[in-house]
């Protein structure tokens, strides 16, 4: 029934493979969008008392600079591996559910246009362009978010938007859980599971727990906006605090949620390229099932400065503390890893490396704000800036790349130019340094962060402009990435199965490989199956054609079709049009209907 | 085994990554830097100072020896031709144990000087301390001296050497109070008082700002601290409480009051014996301030001339609106706010 080509097979495409390029492509034009914004942000900052943008669209670009990065971008990007290579590594067919996979993707996207709609909507709201898109921080911090203080439709983009991609991220989640669980092939125990697809599942359980907190506190805070509660007033008794607790519940995990897939796929390209398995596999997977549940009890590290008093900032301080045990065991054993072997360097293990490079300083400067005093000096200046880019773009965005060009011959048979790779990685590592490491200084000597203009007493101006230099440079070096994906469409080079000699199962079949992944369900009998270790000789690759007739499902416009709903209800409280959220409702409901009852044999 | 190919890579320049850190000690060599956490000027601060300076030496070690054995690693095991393939090591228990426990030691030394400071700048000062109630507005600094019956704007003046209690809220959404040399910042949340405590130790002007982010111009909610000898503090305290004399009948501050007074500014200002608003800064000694718009501007008739004809063009969002007054009127107005010292 699925066409191998052609737009409608696309659109209607339940294939693990194509979602997870679809996830790409999508969550790849949201991070150029989030370039986009950080870089006109460090171009209003280049020069004190800067003219580029107003004040009112500097707050809107770096709203959505860090809600577009963090929710369109990282986390997505990660989905595309999710989706591509965990039924892969652990030798299944599909998702579990791949119906409720393209719902997933469908919902994201929906999601993700509706939130960027809004630099674009002002005319409908009787507001200039580049007045709408929201402006109250990617962490909308109540009470500036309620009615009195926001009364555009701004932050009900951002919180309408927010709550669509959480169905999304949910609904990923116990698909995978479910996946990874359930549908590992014969002899795959879990602690054969390949180190990234460990990752995943912890990721998905932080998913699953973390994503209720946040909707329940845009649910409120959607309440308080729309229908007069008021959950967060002050001057109804209530405390805007709750929204800081609720969010950083939520937004520490998440912490976890964009770092855990690339330290998973960072524990993948070490071994491979050193020619040695992951040094101390079982500790670096406890480690990172540990500091899931640890992210947990360190939300109020992000709240010193609130004034919880010195018992609570002593107990979270000390939580937070103790998460750099597990981080700094990570660190060891992939050095451990590298130590002794044989490693070749490819692009991608020059991101993987880059990527532990990054973490350290992230992780030294995290261990600075750990400590409640200092973080008093630290919190809301660009110190934390700093840490966070040192984290989410050394650390996830360096970890990606490396998946990226690891993994990207997998995806479409071709290879990546490593020349091209090569350029990339140092004008994207030295320009992320130039970009982010004057930030520790420049907040040292007191600049806050979110602020769209600085005097030029703070002494700051010239470290500001070489931030933006580098900053720059790393949208030059972006480019060079484009290019070489663009040129790798036509003259990449054919990948075989196997262009580096992997140990998981995901490079025992083509690249890229058949719909049904694997032409007969491999049997697993070791943690590297590929690879000839004291007790195991390398498993047989699987044959090239099936022996019998592999059943494919064939694929669905229902998923679609009940993801299209949501965006439409969503419009119902931006618009104040009721019959909006009927017809939403309606829509949704019934391509869930529909797809309940669809026809298995399509 | 597939990537012979890449084999000719050439070797890892990680070594040069320290050649951005260098070069950026020589651009920040500069200065002064009025809002610097690195140059304490008061024992809180200090405090902090001190804490940080040993968090940031242990964290110096951590980098130079994990990035040295990563590096080394990177550069003395790189594939050459010939090499035989590594031996398949799975791990180390005793290594395992080493690399946990050595980072938890570390953390031993950061978090007990760490826990110690949080209680000794918990924010309380002895009960004699001078006690200033900050209330943060979108985009101005209010300042309350209860004992003293002293209501100002902005520009904080207070006694060097002399403990200090402050307490810090909001009137609307949440801001943060921050005067770096001077102590870490404190949340102004509506509806609930913060403390910090603290002793400023050498006389001079301190400058600070609004560090929660707080709407349209929360880069425009700047702030100062002027730490006075004993005897300028006195003397500052005596003009605040003075009552301030009418204009001389007839002349150019009284037609300024007059304009003032029959002026939208009395629904939202203060001037003592005029004007009884309370949604903007108190002016009633606004001529005593070195700036106007919450730090923002000279207190100069220049300034005071563009802002009060169109406030919303210098401080995107303002609740000042432009004032329908020009020419002689609004020099008249001027030179009255500046007679009031």
């Amino acid at each position: 029934m699925t066409g191998s080509r052609g737009l409608r097979s696309w659109l209607t495409t339940t294939d693990h493979k194509r979602i997870g390029l679809l996830y790409f492509y999508t969550a790849f034009a949201f991070f150029l969008v989030g370039g986009l914004e950080a870089l006109l942000i460090r171009a209003q900052l280049a020069q004190p008392n800067g003219h580029v943008v107003s004040a009112e669209t500097y707050n809107q670009l770096f709203t959505m600079h860090g809600t577009t990065m963090i929710f369109l971008a990282l986390m997505p990007l990660s989905a595309a591996f999710f989706n591509y290579i965990v039924p892969l590594q652990i030798g299944a067919r599909d998702v579990a559910f791949p119906r409720l996979n393209a719902f997933s993707y469908w919902v994201f996207l929906f999601g993700g246009l509706l939130l960027n709609a809004s630099w674009f909507a002002g005319p409908l709201f009787h507001a200039g362009r580049l007045n709408v898109a929201p402006d109250a921080g990617w962490f909308g911090y109540a009470n500036l978010t309620e009615r009195q203080y926001s009364p555009g439709p701004n932050v009900d983009f951002w919180l309408l938007g927010l709550q669509i991609l959480g169905v999304s991220s949910l609904a990923a989640g116990f698909n995978f859980i479910v996946t990874i669980l359930n549908l590992r092939a014969p002899g795959m125990k879990m602690m054969r599971l390949p180190p990234f697809t460990w990752m995943t599942l912890v990721t998905q359980f932080l998913v699953i727990t973390a994503f209720p907190v946040i909707t329940v506190a845009l649910v409120f805070l959607m309440f308080d906006r729309f229908f007069g509660a008021h959950f967060y007033l002050p001057q109804a008794g209530a405390t805007p605090l709750l929204w800081q607790h609720l969010f950083w519940l939520f937004g520490h995990p998440e912490v976890y949620i964009l770092i855990l897939p690339a330290m998973g796929i960072v524990s993948e390209v070490l071994p491979t390229f050193s020619r040695k398995p992951l040094f101390g596999y079982t500790v670096v997977v406890y480690s990172g099932v540990l500091i899931g549940f640890m992210g947990w009890g360190v939300w109020s590290h992000h709240m010193f400065s609130v004034g919880l008093g010195p018992i609570a900032d002593s107990v979270f301080s000390a939580t937070t503390m103790l998460i750099a045990v597990p981080t700094g065991v990570k660190i060891f054993n992939w050095i451990a890893t590298l130590w002794g072997g044989t490693i070749r360097g490819t692009t991608a293990l020059h991101f993987a490396v880059g990527f532990i490079a990054m973490f350290i300083i992230g992780g030294l400067s995290g261990v600075t704000h750990a400590s409640p005093p200092a973080d008093l000096q630290q919190t809301d200046t660009y110190y934390v800036v700093a840490h966070i880019h040192y984290v989410l773009f050394g650390g996830t965005i360096f970890g990606l790349f490396a998946g990226m060009y690891y993994w990207w011959p997998k995806m479409t048979g071709r290879l990546l130019s490593e020349a091209l790779g090569k350029v990339h990685f140092w004008l994207t590592f030295i320009g992320m340094n130039l970009a982010f490491f004057p930030m520790h200084l420049i907040g040292l000597l007191g600049m806050p962060r979110r602020i769209y203009t600085y005097a030029p007493d703070l002494g700051v101006s010239s470290l500001n402009l070489v931030s933006t230099i580098g900053a720059f440079l790393i949208g030059v070096a972006t480019l060079v990435f484009v290019v070489n994906l663009w040129r790798t469409r036509s003259r990449g080079a054919p990948a075989p199965n196997d262009p580096w000699g992997g140990a998981t199962l995901e490079w025992a079949i083509p690249s890229p490989p058949p719909v049904y992944n694997f032409s007969v369900i491999p049997t697993v009998s070791s943690r590297l199956p590929r690879w000839k270790t004291e007790h195991h000789d390398p498993m047989p690759d699987p044959p090239a054609a099936p022996p019998a007739p592999v059943h494919v499902p064939g694929g669905s416009w229902w998923p679609p079709a009940a993801a299209l709903g949501l965006p439409v209800l969503a419009l119902a409280p931006l618009t104040h049009h009721v019959w909006l959220a009927f017809l939403g409702v309606a829509i949704t409901i019934y391509g869930i209907y529909r797809w309940a009852f669809e026809p298995l044999e399509a | 085994m597939g990537g012979s190919s890449f084999d000719a890579v050439p070797r890892f320049r990680l070594w040069l990554s320290p050649l951005p850190l260098v070069a950026l000690a020589a651009v920040a060599c500069g200065g002064p830097f009025p809002q610097s956490t690195l140059h304490p000027r008061s024992d809180f601060a200090g405090a902090i100072d001190h804490l940080f300076t040993s968090i940031f030496w242990w964290a110096v070690l951590v980098f130079v020896l994990v990035e040295g054995l990563l590096c080394y690693a990177v550069i003395r095991y790189r594939h050459r031709e010939g090499r035989p393939v590594p031996k398949p090591v799975h791990g180390h228990t005793a290594l395992e144990i080493a690399w946990t426990l050595a980072p938890a030691v570390i953390l031993v030394f950061i978090a007990v000087p760490t826990m110690r400071t949080v209680f000794a700048t918990a924010g309380d000062a002895p009960a004699t301390a001078l006690k200033i109630e900050v209330i943060g507005h979108q985009w101005w600094w209010e300042y309350k001296y209860p004992d003293l019956g002293i209501v100002t704007a902005n520009e904080m003046h207070l006694p060097v050497g002399k403990p200090v209690q402050v307490s810090i809220t909001s009137a609307d959404v949440i801001h943060s109070f921050w005067v770096p040399r001077l102590g870490g910042k404190r949340d102004a949340n509506p509806g609930q008082a913060n403390r910090i405590a603290f002793r400023a130790d050498s006389v001079g002007q301190y400058s600070g700002q609004c560090a929660e982010f707080c709407g349209a111009s929360h880069a425009n909610m700047r702030l100062r601290v002027l730490v006075d000898s004993d005897s300028a503090f006195q003397a500052w305290v005596r003009r605040q409480r003075a009552a301030q004399p009418p204009p001389p009948r007839g002349s150019v501050e009284a037609r300024g009051r007059d304009v003032f007074a029959r002026s939208a500014c009395i629904g939202c200002h203060t001037i003592d014996g005029v004007a009884k608003g309370i949604i903007g800064p108190n002016l009633s000694h606004v001529g005593g301030r070195a700036t106007i718009a919450a730090g923002l501007f000279p207190n100069d008739s220049l300034h005071l001339a563009r802002w009060i004809a169109n406030a919303p063009s210098l401080k995107p969002g303002t609740l000042m609106m432009q004032m329908p007054v020009a020419g002689a009127d609004l020099a008249a107005m001027i030179a009255y706010l500046q007679s009031l010292k």
